[in-house]
């Protein structure tokens, strides 16, 4: 397949701001489409999201995105009185914006989760982590999905 | 650095014309893992996160299992696959006296099937076939390739060679332009490998799936805008026997993932 | 099909250990079409759930953007000697188990 000047520009464009600036970058959730905001209301409510606690462990230029490897860890000791309970993970520009739930306690002994995802296009992915006192902590990352070359016809 | 590849990316088709085709010589020879990033390095690596390995499980599991009309499963003739089956990949496609030509591995467990279990072969790319043949070739891991080395193989190579040094398609490209003279460079966003076939049946990330040599050539073949040949033709046969013998010396990987 | 299991087999009393889990499943997103135009009907696993000698230590639910043969890493602590039970559940009745055993010293 060969590269047209237009998706040239886009993809030169997309890795230089990646190779140039760390790509975990935090952004307010405002600036998240509706979707994706949407989908962390369902989980979050009306509370407050803070950032921090929560590490999202994802390559920032993918050879594929058909899989994805991606791990959310979150600091917390993970005690009777102080564990997280859940960790909600979510994507802008994927058709759907869920990725994933998974639900810890106390007896998980470390908050970390690793899965492989489906990032369909160059976009941002938010984890959110709910602690046992109902506070909630996010964490953003973008991850550039670099174009496969000679794929097979799509069916 | 990632800018400069991406420069080289657009600027292959322009400079490929000048470039004299060349073969790889044998210690310049570097298998598709070389190329691939970390992450995917990592995938393939161990066996508990590999999702190949969901695939040579179940080709375990039908290897012990009784087929066919003659009621034999593969372990009633070749025993434990971990001694009768080492190295035995690395060197597919071999001849097979009966036809004078070279079967791949694919090709070989059917003949078996047919011959010596009654069976109905198993079609290309069904799930039993990658999963038998993903068994079988796991046990040559780390074993280096020899395939070619029988002189009767010599023009089934020669016309493999052939094949891979010719344009074909819309694009009028040979797989030689890009895997001889352009790898290290990158087309679009992917890295160009040497086309080192040393892991298949393997996990392409894009395809989310197991799948064949055959079905990677096809789908190189649909890149360059040509026909692709059939599953198991001559040409398909004769291109994976001289892609293997091109790759004498490289251990094997499978199940291999690649993006 | 396969599902491939690793728990350690041994482990101290109070250990934190990992558990992944990788199963096969072609996770159909529901959101792909054929030639013809018509939509691939989505088939996905939903659900995935670990039970430690029958309490319920860790819970995933799964959405299209789960990649094809899901795999799950998660922790927990090392009670006592017995036995994980693993089951995903999904699209079209779909549902398949697993289980390892540990001893605990």
């Amino acid at each position: 397949m060969q590269t047209t000047r237009r998706q040239f520009l886009s993809l030169a464009g997309g890795v230089t701001a990646a190779g140039t600036i760390p790509i975990v970058t935090l952004r307010p959730l405002e600036a998240t489409p509706a979707m994706l905001n949407t989908a962390i209301r369902n989980v979050v409510g009306e509370a407050p999201i803070r950032t921090g606690k929560v590490k999202l462990d994802i390559p920032p230029l993918v050879e594929n995105g058909n899989t994805v490897p991606m791990t959310v860890s979150v600091a917390s000791p993970m005690t009777a009185d102080d564990y997280v309970k859940s960790i909600h993970v979510f994507n802008e520009k994927n058709p759907q914006p869920n990725i994933g739930n998974f639900h810890l306690g106390p007896s998980s002994g470390r908050a970390q989760v690793s899965t492989r995802i489906r990032l369909a296009d160059t976009q941002k992915v938010v984890a959110i982590a709910r602690l046992s006192d109902d506070t909630f902590w996010q964490v953003a990352a973008d991850i550039v999905v670099t174009l496969a070359a000679c794929t097979e016809e799509v069916n | 650095m990632i800018f400069w590849r991406a420069i080289a990316a657009a600027t292959l088709f322009a400079t490929t014309p000048a470039l004299l085709a060349g073969e790889i010589p044998p210690d310049a020879r570097r298998s598709g893992y070389a190329f691939m990033g970390p992450d995917t390095q990592a995938m393939q690596d161990d066996d508990t996160i590999n999702p190949g390995m969901l695939f040579v499980l179940d080709g375990e599991a039908l290897w012990g299992r009784k087929s066919g009309s003659a009621n034999k499963a593969c372990a009633d003739c070749h025993g434990d696959a971990r001694s009768s089956m080492k190295g035995v990949a690395a060197r597919y496609p071999a001849f097979d006296k009966a036809s004078g030509r070279p079967v791949t591995l694919d090709q070989r467990i059917n003949l078996c099937r047919a011959n010596h279990q009654q069976a109905t072969p198993l079609p290309y790319e069904s799930r039993d076939l990658l999963a038998l043949s993903a068994f079988v070739a796991h046990q040559s891991r780390g074993v280096a390739i020899t395939a070619g080395d029988d002189p009767q193989l010599k023009p089934f190579i020669e016309q493999g060679r052939d094949l891979f040094m010719q344009r074909e398609g819309q694009l009028n490209l040979a797989c030689t332009n890009c895997h001889d003279d352009n790898f290290n460079k990158r087309l679009a966003g992917a890295p160009i490998t040497q086309g080192q076939p040393t892991g298949y049946p393997l996990y392409r990330l894009e395809w989310q799936t197991l799948g064949s040599l055959e079905r990677r050539l096809r789908s190189c073949m649909s890149g360059v805008r040509a026909q692709a040949y059939d599953y198991g033709s001559p040409e398909l046969v004769a291109l994976e026997l001289y892609l293997m013998s091109r790759a004498r010396g490289l251990p094997m990987e499978t199940p291999a993932v690649r993006p | 099909m396969a599902a491939l299991i690793n728990v350690p087999a041994k482990a101290k009393r109070g250990a934190i250990i990992e558990i992944r889990t990788l199963t096969s499943h072609i996770m159909e997103t529901g959101f792909r079409h054929t030639a013809a135009g018509d939509v691939v009907p989505r088939d996905i696993i939903t659900s995935f759930t670990c039970r430690y000698n029958g309490a319920e230590i860790f819970r995933a639910d799964l959405f299209p953007a789960i990649a094809a043969n899901p795999y799950l890493s998660f922790f927990t602590v090392a009670k006592e000697s017995g036995k994980f039970e693993f089951e995903w559940i999904g699209d079209n009745g779909y549902s398949s188990t697993a289980s390892a055993s540990i001893t605990v010293e």
